[in-house]
């Protein structure tokens, strides 16, 4: 990305024409801190929390929020990583989405699980991962937490914890990872 | 050339490049995660129907393409064709029509004539086909399994996972197929995956078993078997078609484990790390000696096994992928 600034997204197979960087790898290595630091506020213990990345995007970030719980709790979190392509509504509408592991090893029921995805838009990836999460178990409580909130939800979502608020048009796209945030389109 | 089964049909492997063939084996890695869980469902095809007609008998296909619809949640019409109107003489048009008039997604079919899938989606252009055996031509699913199967055990075997070895594994790997290369539909359809993958073919079987000819297709003949085996790294074994008349093709049975079958002395031939495979159903004692298919070089049954998530990886893309490029935020 620092060489170049177009980038191939996972998934869509477009190629992302960055136009500016909103947040530095330094921006995005404190919001990260800041919400580990929330996740350790919010749930009294850490015991029965469990991380869950959403393929692709949230993968680096949920590997990312484990190693600063670890430092600040010096509890070991588990991690999972959970891919919704098969669960999506909008099958009709957009092609098959090209599909990356999912990872549970673990019954879900009784736990609290954090999900982390990158960036948060219409809301439907969530709804999704919510009807994904039910079959590994029944969880007591899912939170979210999400690197950027660029808005434009399509249903009842609220992230629980947010890296960065971005409001932006709905022609724009966001790039996010842990080297940091790019505003620009996809062709 | 087919770059994609995405919103199409698959009635052959003949003309599907490796990309393609790359993109039904990486999806169906992810389904084998589902079929591990305690709920063995997603809602990928929620509300779709799936056709499953099958004019020729079949265990394993046909089990592993309506449980496989099934684990996408698609409803599965299943057409019982000895208790039909097929036996009161109605034309595959009228039968398929028919069908059709309830309102379906996609027709999984079985056929004794080559070609008929082909037909069937001429029939019905609306309809995604795929090709579960045709007559003599082409067996795709069972071409695809095959290969996954290859993938996934070399895969394990270098400790990484067949996502991330893609179609590496594949190159100048020996793929040695013998037997009834003539009647063969899965003999068709393997030797277009591996080639597709990058893999180097090589066939063997009496004169009398070989097509009429060998035009086109990327393989050679073997002339010594017993060499041949000690080359391959692969060693994927065909049933003889009786119902075919495979009989009158070979002076007999016995004449034709002696020559071509994989017998106990023939196993010591190969290579240690050689894997032995076979669509089933086998002739035990014929074409592969009862021992050597329960031995632990033979990955039958793991065959079997991914007939399931290669079937659901072949459903889902032809049935939910549309071709039009699109964003998918």
């Amino acid at each position: 990305m620092s060489s170049t600034n177009e980038r191939q997204t996972p998934n869509g197979g477009l190629t992302f024409f960055a136009k500016s960087q909103l947040l530095s790898a330094d921006d995005v290595a404190r919001g990260l801190k800041r919400m580990a630091h929330e996740i350790v506020e919010r749930n009294e213990s850490l015991d029965d929390v469990v991380i869950i990345g959403l393929q692709t995007g949230g993968k680096p970030f949920a590997e990312k929020i484990v190693e600063l719980l670890r430092d600040i709790s010096k509890s070991e979190v588990p991690l999972g990583m959970l891919d919704v392509s098969f669960y999506r509504d909008d099958l009709s509408l957009h092609p098959v989405a090209k599909s990356a592991q999912t990872i549970i090893d673990e019954d879900l029921t009784g736990k609290t699980v954090i999900l982390v995805d990158d960036v948060l838009y219409t809301g439907r990836t969530i709804r999704a991962s919510f009807n994904a999460l039910s079959d590994y178990g029944r969880p007591n409580a899912i939170q979210l937490c999400v690197m950027v909130d660029r808005g434009h939800r399509e249903l009842p979502i609220r992230p629980d914890f947010v890296g960065k608020n971005l409001p932006t048009s709905e022609a724009e796209a966001i790039v996010a990872n842990l080297e940091g945030v790019w505003i620009g389109e996809k062709k | 050339m087919i770059t994609s089964i995405r919103g199409g049909n698959l009635l052959s492997l003949n003309n599907v490049s490796k990309e393609a063939i790359l993109e039904v084996l990486d999806t169906a890695e992810s389904f084998v995660e589902v079929n591990k869980r305690t709920i063995k469902k997603v809602p990928a095809l929620k509300g779709r129907v799936v056709a499953s007609l099958f004019f020729e008998e079949s265990t394993r296909t046909r089990l592993s393409f309506e449980t496989a619809a099934k684990r996408l949640s698609a409803d599965v019409l299943s057409l019982a064709v000895a208790s039909s109107s097929v036996k009161k003489g109605e034309s595959l048009r009228d039968t398929i029509a028919t069908i059709d008039a309830l309102g379906i997604d996609a027709v999984v079919m079985r056929h004794q004539s080559s070609g008929a899938a082909l037909q069937v989606s001429k029939y019905v252009p609306h309809v995604h086909v795929l090709n579960a055996g045709d007559g003599q031509h082409q067996h795709p699913t069972q071409g695809l399994l095959d290969a996954f199967t290859v993938r996934q055990v070399l895969a394990e075997r270098r400790g990484t996972s067949g996502l991330e070895s893609g179609a590496e594994l594949f190159q100048g790997l020996r793929v040695l197929i013998v037997g009834d290369i003539r009647h063969s539909r899965v003999a068709r359809s393997d030797i277009a995956a591996y080639a597709a993958l990058g893999a180097e073919v090589r066939i063997a079987a009496p004169g009398t078993l070989l097509p009429s000819s060998l035009e086109g297709w990327p393989v050679t003949v073997v002339d010594d078997f017993d060499e041949a085996l000690a080359w391959a790294d692969v060693v994927g074994l065909l049933r003889l078609q009786k119902e075919r008349g495979t009989g009158s093709f070979v002076p007999g049975l016995g004449e034709f484990t002696q020559s071509y079958g994989l017998t106990l002395s023939r196993q010591k031939l190969l290579k240690p790390s050689a894997l032995i495979m076979h669509p089933g159903p086998m002739n035990r004692g014929v074409e592969i000696d009862s021992r050597v298919a329960d031995s632990s070089q033979a990955i039958i049954e793991r065959q079997v096994a991914n007939g399931v998530p290669v079937r659901m990886a072949a459903l889902y893309l032809t049935i939910a992928g549309s071709s039009e490029g699109s964003d998918n935020d």
